[in-house]
Formats: structure tokens, sequence, C-alpha cells
């Protein structure tokens, strides 16, 4: 365990120095947070809405049940938001993981690394923390702030005890650290074929399409979010991350890095 | 300290090292000279329990290699090929990461220790991409030593660097071959490899040769005496080649180039044969070929015997 703080503490002391990481690190959460919390103060001072069934799609009409006409549309605006929440796990490992490997690999500094007593799983682990953990923390945190600014700038309780119901918990604590991890293991994946981290990082955000097609999706309302959904996606993403850890890992062998890696 | 018993390894149908063995004793550097592509970097990973190897056996500092791997990295100290750094981390923190990973007790001693006995405790706080390049190379040797290893492999140690650099570095190597360290060290450059090794290896994906310098020099051209004379060296040739033991006689203008097993034994009688045959004699030495003229000679004569093969 020490030595995967070791690997993690180094990447985070060379990666934030790059100001692009640092970057996508800091300034991505407060903006995805700070979007929706925009949007429901501007709703909120716009004044009692009324009867707001005809334009909100009748699934999520159902969930507000004995919301008001204001709390419902409120509500049902900064659900859309739901999925930033997930795309901040995605993006982030991504972009640190990136400069991490690749830069390894433009520097030559990985030799000298696997030739000292540390196991090749502890290197990768090592890797792996250093882009889940500002990840988690910072969907942790963007999620904290965002329930706070609800609490604060919401027309009514109704919407605050409705963005902390399970929906959003799993969401955000379950499938957020999931999402990291296949995301890593793809930025893992496709830095050892990359030799430049920006082509690394542009390549492993492909992992965000399926993301950005429930995204889609849910603003036309053919998909509609719930916490059935976003379980089953749990379920499958513990799958779809073991398989993509064992492939990662076979990647991230000593010899396959050093002559294979070009 | 290291040996090696028919170590082999393959890329698919790429040979890259053919059947190797040699034994290095304790103490002693080691030179492992050849061509680029000749399969030198791919031999010190395998003996360094980077890569595996395709059959055979070898041992690092009482360790079987592919069986005690952690053990073999604890025990030696590689300066690879292209010694990468960290270069937005200072020299420091460079260093204090890799002592860590090599589990050194008292990181920040010995990170000062060897960062002084370098010459870069002044700029320790500074980012290593800052550096030169012999800079550079003194903070990779720096890291290579942090463990205290009993085996150290270098890989082109002077490699790029300006003449002040590289003396620096050889210099430091000496300096490590005074304490006792087992060094393996690979190197283009043939004086350096004349000058520090106690043995040297001419490999091209098969051993070619292995010993001493000078053993290599005797085994291709035998040894050598030039006498400068004041006369043409032409007109003693006659008188030289008379004596028994001499094998060839040359003259070059007033230079007399002679061929003898012993010089130690042998000068002596040639130097009577010609001062009574009325030469004045200048001086006299021996001829050193150089390692280069050694090498050459080793990986041409390969090259044609491949060459013959395939016709």
């Amino acid at each position: 365990m020490k030595k995967i703080w070791v690997i993690a503490r180094k990447e985070w002391a060379e990666v934030f120095k790059n100001r692009f990481v640092l970057f996508t690190v800091a300034f991505l959460p407060i903006i995805l947070t700070a979007l929706p919390l925009i949007i429901l103060g501007v709703t909120g001072s716009s004044g009692e809405m009324g009867d707001v069934s005809d334009e909100i799609p009748s699934e999520f009409v159902q969930l507000c049940n004995n919301l008001d006409g204001s709390e419902c549309m409120q509500y049902f605006l900064v659900s859309q938001f739901l999925l930033l929440f997930m795309l901040l796990p995605l993006a982030i490992p991504v972009t640190i993981a990136s400069y991490s490997i690749v830069g390894e690999k433009t520097t030559h500094t990985l030799e000298p690394v696997l030739a000292t007593p540390i196991k090749t799983i502890e290197l990768l682990a090592g890797k792996a923390l250093a882009a889940v953990l500002p990840a988690v923390i910072a969907t942790w945190g963007g999620f904290l702030i965002f329930v706070v600014g609800v609490l604060f700038l919401s027309v009514g309780p109704g919407v605050v005890d409705r963005i902390i119901d399970p929906l959003w918990l799993i969401t955000t604590f379950v499938l957020g650290p999931l999402l990291s991890i296949a995301s890593v293991s793809v930025a893992v994946m496709v830095s050892s074929r990359a030799n430049d981290p920006r082509v690394a990082e542009q390549l492993s955000m492909l992992v965000m399409i399926p993301l950005l097609g429930l995204f889609f999706g849910q603003v036309m309302g053919l998909i509609f979010i719930n916490e059935t959904l976003v379980l089953w996606m749990a379920l499958v993403l513990v799958v779809v991350d073991a398989g993509l850890i064992f492939f990662a890992t076979q990647l991230f062998q000593r010899e396959t890095i050093l002559t294979r890696w070009k | 300290m290291i040996e090696a018993q028919e170590l082999t390894k393959s890329f698919g149908d790429n040979l890259a090292v053919d059947r190797l063995s040699l034994k290095v004793e304790e103490g002693e550097v080691f030179g492992f000279l050849g061509p680029n592509g000749a399969g030198k970097t791919t031999t010190i990973r395998m003996l360094t329990a980077l890569i595996k190897p395709t059959s055979g056996r070898s041992n690092v500092a009482g360790y079987e290699v592919g069986q005690q791997d952690d053990q073999i990295r604890r025990n030696a100290g590689i300066l690879t090929e292209a010694p990468g750094l960290y270069e937005r981390l200072s020299a420091t923190r460079n260093l204090e990461f890799f002592a860590q990973l090599y589990e050194v007790e008292d990181v920040k001693g010995q990170v000062e220790r060897y960062l002084r006995m370098l010459g870069l405790w002044e700029r320790r706080h500074e980012p290593a991409g800052t550096f030169s390049k012999g800079m550079r190379q003194k903070l990779v040797i720096a890291r290579a030593l942090l463990h205290e290893p009993k085996v150290l492999f270098l890989d082109e140690p002077t490699s790029g660097l300006d003449p002040e650099a590289a003396k620096l570095v050889r210099d430091f190597i000496g300096g490590l071959k005074r304490e006792g360290r087992t060094i393996f060290m690979c190197t283009h450059n043939l004086a350096e490899a004349d000058h520090l090794c106690d043995r040297i290896g001419v490999f091209n994906t098969k051993l070619l040769a292995l010993d001493t310098p000078s053993a290599l020099r005797r085994q291709l051209y035998g040894r050598s005496v030039v006498f400068h004379l004041a006369q043409d060296g032409s007109r003693f040739s006659g008188v030289v080649e008379k004596i028994p033991f001499v094998q060839e006689v040359n003259y070059v203008d007033n230079k007399l180039v002679v061929n003898v097993d012993k010089p130690e034994d042998q000068n002596p009688i040639l130097v009577r044969a010609l001062v009574e045959a009325g030469a004045d004699i200048q001086f006299v030495g021996e001829v050193r070929r150089s390692l280069e003229d050694v090498y050459l000679h080793l990986v041409k004569n390969e090259e044609e015997k491949e060459n013959t093969l395939h016709n």
C-alpha cells in the first residue's frame, strides 16, 4: 500500500503542475456545479409557475407527486444536470491518466521505475488512484456544494428532498467511482499506443459517448433516468470495469511496456 | 556477481540475444561492447529482470533471475540508455521518489549524500528539466546509487555528454571501481572501455570475444616493439629478421616495428643486435593497438562470416 501512495503522490506533484490538467480538475467541477445552480436561481426568481404538467414529460410529472408547479419545474430542470455528475468522474481521470502515462513514455521514466522493486500492480494501482481520487473528490464535493446551493436557491424544500433521494445518491456515490474506474482503464489502454498526451486524452474521451447518448436521449424525452436504470447501469459497470481492469492490467506488464509501448 | 548461462532472447522471429554465457566477478568493471542493435540493452534488461529470457539462466548478486526478481532489483542499480527524469519535479523530489521505491531507510539523508557527492546540492530545489545534459546524467547516476546496490548496470553512461561532463562521469565511475563496486557497462566509447574496464565482451547478438583489453590485443595482433632510429629502418631489418624469436619485421622511414612474444625479455637482445649493427636508437616503445582496432576486427570478421553463410 505504501508504494501505491508514493506513486499517487508523485503523480499529483507532477501532473498538477500542468496547467491544462489543473484547469480540468479545478474548473470543470465548478462550472458543472454552478450551471444548474444558476438555472435554479433564475427560475426561482421568476415567481409561481402554476400548472406545468403540459410543459414537462408525463413520466416526470408522476415523480413530482406533492410538489407544486414551480418546484416541479425546478426539479425537472436540475434533473437534466444529473448526468453532469456522471460526466465529471469520466472526464477528470481521462485527463490525469493520459498525461500521467503518456508523459512517462515520452520522458522515458517508466523503465527506471520498473527497475525498482515495485510490483506492476502497485504501479498501476498508484496511477489509477492518482486519477480516480481527484475525480471522486471533485464529484462528491461538487454534489455537496450543489445540495447546499439547492437548499438556498430552490423555491421549496421539495426540490432538496428529491435531489438527495436514492436516484441521485446512487448516481453520485456508486456510479461515479465505477465510471472513474472505467475511464482510467480506457486511458491506460489508449495511452499504451499514443505518444502524445493530448491525443491520448482526446481518444480516451470517446468513453463519454454512451453518457452523451444518454444525455441527448433524456433531453429529447426518449430516455427517462430513474432508479431502475441507474441500478442496471451500476451492475453493468461492475462487469465492464472488471473486464477493462483485466485488459488494462495485461497491457501494463513490464515486458509489454518496454517492448511494445513505443 | 553476475552470471549468465546460454541466455537467449527472441522477439518473434527476431533473435536478439543468442546463447550468451559470461561471468562477472565481484568488484570487476565489465565492458559490454557492440554495434547499435546488437542486443546489449536487451541483455541488461534480462539481467535486471525487466524482461524474461526466452531460454537460459542468469543470476545477479546471488539471486536467480526469474525467481528472485525483487531481490535483484533491490541489489542492482541501473542507468538506462535513455535516462528519463521527471522534468517538473526538483532534483530532490526526483531522488526522494526513487529512494522510496527502493525502500531506502534514510531517504532524506541518502538523497542529500548523493546530491552533495555529485555537486548538485546547490540546485536541489530546481526542476530537473532546467538541468544541463551533464547535470541530468549525474542526477540519474545518483538515482542508480541511492539504494547502495552491489551491482551497477550502466547503459552508455557518457553518451551525448560534452568532453568535460564525460570526464566527470568517467572519473566518478573510476571512483566507484575503487570502492569495489561491480559494474556492467555498455559503451560505444572504446577509449573509455579501455581505460575503465577490467575485461570486455564484444557482442553482436552473440558473444564474439571476452577477455582483458590487453589479452584481446595480443590474441589478434601479438605484441610489437617499435624502434625509432637515427637512420633508415630498412638498413637494419635484415639484422633483426635473423634473430630466432622475431615473428615479423616491418619498417616505415626510420621506424622499425618488430613482432615478438615477450618484449620484456627480448628487447635487450634486439637493442644489442641493432647497436652492434651500427644503429643509433633514439626511442624504444611497445606498439599499442587501440581497442577500436580489436573491436572492428572482431565485428567485421563476424559480419563477413554471416555474409558467407547466407551466400
